[in-house]
């Protein structure tokens, strides 16, 4: 078996891209988008295929909760097969993306299935026009309710959706009035839920007899809508939603307030939003070069971060793990490199559970703000529960990712005996081309000559080496993406 | 003075040349109180003030809630034309045995709406500007300048509360007391111990290794010690209390543990989400106030029990109260709350004044504060935890003088 024929730099950009556009690359993925080079590889990520995710009728047939999907964690946990077992994961990382500042729970709602559709409806459209985003969810269900424009009327708003669509979805403090949220709010009256008296019964009900849940269809009731005249960022007019939302896009402060969040997202991390108003932003050329992406392209969000991966900026070794990685990230990528789900199994819940200890809970936000993410990710108690899970799943020898990592090693050493570098650098390597400080290496080369000598075609050599990947997803530098 | 913590397993309890006879010690230990613990119950999402404490006798209140009213029947009547939330059954106990202070009209200058910056302000007590430092972290360090201790705070969820954050300050954050440990997947004991040596090598930060780095050596060789700790609790807590099935008071349960396991602990941080009741209120709000209430009543049975109590203060607050004028089926964002100091300590009933319903006296539709939660913050500071409230703060504000003098 020969290593790798790529030079090492190369691989440890792809490497880097698919961290952050997805969840982070398989050895074996590595070697297959190493064939189609950084810019090949970026291009699929574009147009991708088929996400041969593990197919819905047979998660069904195993889970009956997840055809009613009534609990946060068994709509989570539809999620959660997806995202670890999809081929296109940039997909789920822009629908994570989206989780993350369209905020909504199912804390609230109870109902899983409109939660699962305002999920699908951002990978259909998070990477589109920000503009048919922003209609998609002021029309989109969960949102409407989340946030109570059902109960935003003629002649008596409720400002809830008129104030965070503002605040928290496109603008940020600092560009809009309190009057600006009043008038935004009449605009947005008479966007609701068809069949509102009887999908409320139902939803206080929480009862799932006789039918189960019937999904919400948005729905525009003229007579509710207040169409008089409103004032809205110094421009007068009959609003309509949609008017607004004109409105909001062609302002400047949107595509840098969104900027902002994906350079949060995909590039380093920013600071806590809170903080937005009165601090700049960390690299102002990087928000500048998406700006420009989006007033040149219809305020594609695509756009955006294609001009992203394409800079220079991003292939920087100041940019390559500088990140923390989200709770989702590294259950989603731990999952991934110990090789997915090839069936379903009750441990997706350990997993969707997992996220929820560790302070990302999917679907299940504690507030409307979201996940404020950097430092905010880390506290010694979040720390337990990171390098319990992340070293339990890879401590797995059976999964067949795991497998495959000590085969490799297996091959590599046809006479058996693997010195305690040679280890540590393969299973570096074979993790995903990941990179450590010297010292963190020190540390893990010292553990596994520890352990004595080390036979791969042995029991006892493929436990030490399995621990010696516990200590490697253990480590700072698996924190960081 | 009350003692200093000792690790309660490997301690020298017995040892007469550390620390002195221990019968001596013991009668001590018995006769002074431990060190005074402040333990907060977060409402997350704006609690209504208006049907929490409700004005239910005063006309304004019947007008401006008709659509989410708590009516004569359902209503716990208190004193001073006030009641109860009906979910408050338990806490009603509470007041009756003058274990409550009930501050009215709690809230700061130029309020905000916004959930974000309004909690925001609450835990790091800057309304001005943006506070980079929680006001218990800063608690912390003043109690713990060193860092020696790494229990010296616990929070009790998911991810660290703003209020807590502090360069420097080390904050234990706890979702499951019973199952709480490092690698902890590992098999075998030998493997374990021995990678467990290596995670606190790699994790001590090198020369230059940067801020991030850096933060996350400590938090991680913060954890490794905080578990040793925090494992000892559970095994050593007893108690015939039943403290009913929610999340909040399944997180009280493990802050009584932990404060009977005497590990020094002196900040506990519990969160209750779930208050941001724009629509179906009156059941939301009732629903949520059970919760609390009945898991408060739980922790101060087992604080008897123990005969802890005397040592207890418990803060509830809230980012804001809501909007006056209900919308029908809930209320929107507003200002001017209520916060609860709850403990035998406490001198209870009502401090400040239950702000004007007048239209004429409201700012935008909302309460118009008369209490400065600094000045609270004042009092749990100064004459609670022995610190010095002026940095944290940032001033002097007026306080409201919730405990008993005798404390």
């Amino acid at each position: 078996m020969t290593t790798a024929a790529r030079s090492g730099t190369d691989t440890e950009l792809i490497a880097h891209l698919l961290r952050r556009a997805g969840f982070g690359a398989t050895w074996e993925e590595l070697q297959a988008a190493g064939d189609l080079g950084y810019q090949g590889t970026l291009d699929l990520l574009f147009n991708p295929g088929d996400p041969e995710s593990m197919p819905q009728d047979i998660i069904r047939r195993y889970h009956p909760d997840q055809s009613i999907t009534q609990i946060a964690p068994s709509s989570g946990s539809v999620w959660m097969y997806r995202m670890s077992t999809t081929k296109t994961p940039f997909e789920e990382k822009i629908a994570l993306f989206w989780h993350r500042i369209f905020a909504t729970g199912q804390t609230k709602l109870i109902q899983g299935k409109v939660m699962l559709t305002q999920i699908e409806m951002f990978r259909q459209f998070g990477l589109g026009s920000f503009r048919d985003l922003l209609v998609q969810l002021s029309q989109n269900p969960a949102m409407i309710l989340w946030l109570d424009n059902q109960d935003n009327h003629k002649g008596n708003i409720n400002e809830n959706y008129g104030r965070e669509i503002l605040e928290l979805f496109a603008m940020g403090v600092g560009n809009y009035s309190e009057e600006d949220i009043k008038e935004c709010s009449r605009a947005f009256t008479g966007w609701t839920i068809a069949n509102m008296p009887y999908m409320s019964i139902k939803m206080r009900n929480n009862t799932l007899r006789p039918y189960g849940y019937v999904a919400w269809q948005y729905q525009f009731d003229a007579d509710d809508h207040d169409d008089g005249e409103k004032t809205f960022l110094g421009e007068t007019g009959n609003f309509n939603g949609d008017d607004i939302i004109d409105i909001i896009c062609k302002n400047p402060a949107t595509p840098r307030f969104i900027a902002r969040h994906l350079y949060h997202h995909f590039i380093a991390d920013e600071l806590p939003v809170p903080q937005w108003p009165f601090e700049g932003p960390k690299d102002p050329e990087a928000i500048e070069l998406m700006v420009d992406a989006y007033f040149a392209n219809d305020y594609s969000i695509g756009a955006m971060l294609r001009a992203v991966f394409e800079s220079d900026m991003f292939k920087s070794e100041a940019t390559q793990y500088a990140r923390i990685k989200s709770p989702v990230e590294l259950v989603v990528g731990t999952l991934r490199l110990a090789g997915g789900f090839d069936w379903p199994t009750a441990d997706i819940f350990k997993a969707t559970a997992a996220c929820g200890f560790m302070g990302q809970a999917l679907l299940a936000p504690v507030s409307v703000e979201g996940w404020m993410g950097g430092d905010d990710w880390i506290s010694t108690g979040s720390m337990v529960q990171r390098i319990n899970f992340a070293s339990a799943t890879v401590g797995d020898p059976t999964k067949k990712g795991i497998k495959s990592i000590i085969d490799q090693i297996s091959d590599r050493h046809p006479r058996g005996l693997v010195t305690p570098k040679a280890l540590v650098d393969e299973c570096l390597e074979l993790a995903g081309s990941l990179r450590v400080e010297d010292e963190t290496k020190e540390g893990i080369v010292t553990y596994a000559r520890e352990q004595g000598d080390i036979d791969p075609r042995t029991d006892d050599g493929v436990d030490k080496i399995v621990s010696v990947l516990q200590l490697i997803v253990s480590t700072r530098e698996y924190q960081l993406v | 003075m009350a003692l200093r913590w000792r690790p309660v397993a490997m301690d020298g309890r017995d040892n007469p040349d550390i620390y002195g006879d221990p019968n001596v010690q013991m009668e001590e230990t018995m006769a002074e109180q431990r060190e005074k613990v402040l333990v907060i119950v977060q409402l997350s999402g704006g609690n209504d003030y208006l049907n929490c404490i409700v004005p239910w006798e005063d006309p304004m209140y019947q007008d401006v809630r008709s659509g989410i009213r708590i009516t004569e029947e359902d209503v716990i009547p208190l004193d001073n034309g006030l009641g109860l939330n009906p979910g408050m059954g338990a806490f009603k106990e509470l007041y009756d045995q003058d274990r409550v202070a009930i501050i009215h009209g709690i809230g700061y200058p130029t309020p905000s709406r916004s959930h974000f910056r309004s909690m925001d302000i609450w835990h790091t007590a800057t309304p001005d500007r943006v506070g980079d430092e929680g006001w218990l972290g800063q608690a912390v360090r003043q109690l713990d300048p060193t860092g020696s201790n790494v229990v010296t705070a616990v929070n009790f969820g998911n991810g660290l509360p703003r209020a807590l954050a502090a360069p420097g300050v080390p904050v234990a954050s706890v979702g499951d007391l019973d199952d709480y440990g490092l690698l902890t997947g590992m098999s075998g004991a030998a493997q374990r111990e021995k990678a467990l040596a290596a995670f606190s090598r790699i994790y001590t930060p090198g020369v230059g290794s940067g801020m991030v780095m850096d933060y996350l050596g400590k938090t991680g060789l913060d954890a490794l010690k905080g578990a040793d700790i925090l494992k000892q609790a559970p095994k050593m807590y007893e108690s015939t209390v039943e403290y009913p099935d929610n999340s909040i008071a399944k997180a009280l349960k493990g802050v009584a543990q932990v404060h009977f396991a005497n590990l020094g602990t002196r900040v506990f941080y519990t969160t209750s989400g779930g208050w941001d009741t724009h629509t179906n209120e009156i059941s939301l709000q009732r629903g949520l106030w059970e919760e609390v209430s009945t898991g408060l009543r739980a922790f101060f049975q087992d604080l008897e029990e123990h005969d802890l109590g005397p040592e207890v203060t418990v803060l509830v607050f809230s980012e804001f109260g809501r909007r006056v004028k209900d919308n029908g089926n809930g209320t929107d964002h507003g200002s001017g709350g209520v916060s609860f100091v709850i403990g035998d300590s406490v001198k209870g009933g009502h401090y400040s004044e239950y702000p004007s319903l007048d239209v004429g006296r409201l700012i935008e539709g909302d309460l118009q504060y008369n209490f400065d939660f600094r000045g609270l913050y004042t009092d749990l500071l100064e004459d609670w935890l022995d610190l010095d409230a002026r940095e944290i703060v940032g001033g002097n504000f007026e306080k409201i003088s919730p405990f008993a003098v005798a404390v």
